[in-house]
């Protein structure tokens, strides 16, 4: 059911970015003094009521993660917000920080507040900087307020929070990568465990959360946690709350907008992305940034022996709610929740291929099955595209892929495997035409 | 010649260390604030400025401007320009885009144009996909681009080091 709301940002074509008066007028600040009122383990009960999913593509559940944070003790603890917004097809975070840039800073207040932490730092991708300097602005005025610094609301529970800033590499978008740039260093994702509630920054307890995630506490805060959770269509699957969905590629309207959580793809797509450009038909989708698998408009829900799930058996994916369960249950992933669309217009084959252009580009190299396999794959696929490969290297680039899942470090590897594996599934027939006939019968092309 | 910082340039470094519980977190900030300063390079003066700043080791810092594509081992051209490839904006027409821009400035990607103007290069996704196809020029944004949009664009970078009135 298409529920818009328009709480996380007001308007998809407001680019001035909220000033600070108009986020109070409209309540703004109100859940960062309600929270700084409440016992902290009150305030991470709250976000666990709201059930909010991590909005930075696991999905793992905010309050869950914040429970997990030792007792403030002798060391420090800190809250991280990653908002090196990087996966291909993704564009969210940016728009709340450029539009709203107050719900992330008080987010981050109540954040603090409830991890015990005293700093918080917002890692924000280099090039973002309209992104930056709205966030530094926001965090100016809300000092000036009273409402950061020594005293927030009054109350001796000393915030800062800083805009700390990457150098190029989708890597640091992985937690622990993340926090090895933001302590100076190479952004080379770390072994877990430890986990970052256990050691994170300057190895202490840390939590790290998406920036929109962190938004979302505001808004569970101000309705209270329940309440929240209930504005979604999946409620039932502890899946909360009002989010962002984007949509890009081949849709008449592409962008980002805000709905309940369960929106379907065909709404987001049909609905507000206008449908297929020059209403051609639709090949696939990919849901939620490059690393989720690609899905058939042709493939059907079934998910036998979970009863919320009998709604949707038999019917497309794409009138499935959009949701973390949801989709990890049909194959694949909601990841960001902003959609690639690919219309009959798009070679399968040169998307696969462009896609594995970026993770070859973008593997860290710390992990030899990554390193190479991305690079094996990108020349197995240049050699595809080019007319020139066998039978036994399409095989071939599906046993390179499996072997990369599961066999690194960081989810990384899973994320360029995934999509390899699933194009080659289900566009065999394509990537056979440019084996046998050098892809003579393919548009060879990605743009209308 | 020792790279070294303006007074201001020096103050703001100071606020940057103040951030963080480890000289060393203020590593890729001052890295940044020094390229700016340097014409958008690091050089090995640089290296050696960061590192001992930082209390640092020169074969850390090199290993750190290593691994980041923003921090340049090598003088760009006086205007950056990054030409978005990943998928969303290649739905769009991102090919064409760079082809253009290749014709009109005279080089291939990577390249700087003989006269120190403009470096040419791609990028990936730089989360704009909705406003595809899209590039990025030193610090801005050009999205929704149309090849006409884009020659207004690449003309305004040549005039401009004549100085404009
Ligand atoms: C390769 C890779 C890149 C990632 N990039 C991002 C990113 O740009 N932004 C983000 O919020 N999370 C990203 N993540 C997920 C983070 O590791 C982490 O799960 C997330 O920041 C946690 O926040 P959340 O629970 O609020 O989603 C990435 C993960 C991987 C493996
Ligand atoms: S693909 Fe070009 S901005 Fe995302």
């Amino acid at each position: 059911m298409l529920n818009r709301t328009d709480l996380i940002i007001k308007s998809q074509d407001r680019t001035d970015g909220q000033s600070i008066s108009e986020y109070i007028a409209a309540g703004g600040y109100g859940a960062a003094e309600k929270a700084f009122s409440m016992p902290r383990e009150a305030v991470v009960n709250e976000v666990k009521a709201a059930h909010i999913r991590g909005r930075g593509g696991a999905g793992f559940d905010c309050g869950i993660k914040w429970g997990f944070m030792p007792q403030p003790g002798a060391r420090p603890h800190y809250l991280v917000v990653n908002a090196d917004e990087g996966e291909p097809g993704t564009f969210k975070d940016r728009k709340i920080m450029e539009q709203n840039p107050h719900l992330l800073i008080e987010g981050c207040i109540i954040g603090c507040y409830a991890i015990g932490a005293h700093a918080c730092y917002i890692y924000v991708r280099h090039e973002l900087h309209l992104a930056k300097e709205r966030l530094w602005t926001a965090i100016e005025q809300a000092k000036d307020k009273g409402y950061l610094g020594k005293h927030p609301f009054g109350k001796s529970y000393p915030v800062d929070i800083w805009v700390h800033t990457g150098a190029g590499a989708y890597i640091c978008g992985e937690e622990t990568a993340l926090l090895n740039s933001l302590e100076g260093k190479r952004g080379e994702p770390r072994l877990k465990p430890p986990f970052p509630a256990q050691a994170g920054a300057f190895d202490c307890p840390t939590s790290v959360n998406n920036v929109e995630t962190v938004a979302a506490v505001t808004l569970a805060l101000r309705s209270g946690g329940d309440a929240f959770s209930r504005m979604s269509l999946l409620h039932e699957f502890n899946d909360g709350g009002v989010r962002l969905f984007g949509v890009s590629g081949h849709v008449k309207r592409p962008g980002i907008y805000e709905a309940a959580v369960g929106l379907t793809l065909r709404e987001l797509i049909y609905d507000l992305g206008g449908g297929i450009l020059d209403d051609r038909p639709m090949i696939g989708v990919i849901p939620g940034g490059s690393s989720c698998p690609i899905l058939l408009p042709s493939e059907i829900v079934d998910v036998p022996g979970d009863r919320r799930f009998e709604p949707f058996n038999g019917k497309s994916v794409l009138d499935l709610p959009m949701g973390v369960d949801t989709f990890r249950s049909i194959g694949t992933m909601l990841g960001t929740c902003c959609a690639i669309v690919l219309s009959d217009a798009a070679d399968p084959v040169l998307a696969c291929r462009n896609l594995m252009q970026f993770y070859k580009h973008e593997s860290c190299g710390q992990c030899t099955p990554c390193r190479e396999g991305c690079g094996w794959l990108d020349r197995l696929l240049e050699k595809i595209v080019a007319g020139t490969a066998t039978m036994n290297e399409l095989n071939l680039a599906s046993e390179v892929a499996s072997n990369i899942a599961g066999n690194t470090i960081c989810a990384f590897g899973d994320g360029a495997a995934g999509p390899m594996l699933a194009f080659v599934q289900k566009f065999r027939a394509s990537f056979e035409d440019y084996i046998q006939s050098g892809g003579s019968k393919q548009t060879r092309r990605l743009a209308l | 010649m020792a790279f070294s910082l303006t007074s201001e340039q020096s103050a703001e470094l100071e606020q940057i260390v103040a951030r963080y519980p480890v000289k060393q977190a203020a590593c890729i900030p001052l890295l940044h604030l020094c390229q700016r300063a340097n014409g958008n390079w690091i050089s090995d003066e640089v290296i050696l400025f960061v590192a001992e700043q930082l209390n640092l080791s020169p074969s850390h810092v090199t290993g750190v401007v290593s691994f980041y594509s923003l921090l340049n081992e090598k003088p760009p051209g006086k205007h950056q320009v990054w030409v978005c490839r990943t998928l969303s904006c290649a739905l769009r027409g991102s090919e064409a885009i760079l082809k253009h821009c290749e014709k009109r400035l005279g080089i291939k990607s990577g390249e700087t144009t003989s006269d120190g103007n403009v470096t040419l290069r791609t990028a990936e996704c730089l989360a704009s996909c909705g406003s595809a196809p899209m590039l990025q020029i030193d610090e801005k944004y050009h999205e929704n681009l149309t090849v006409e949009r884009l020659d207004t664009l690449l003309e305004s970078l040549r005039s401009e080091p004549k100085g404009t009135p």
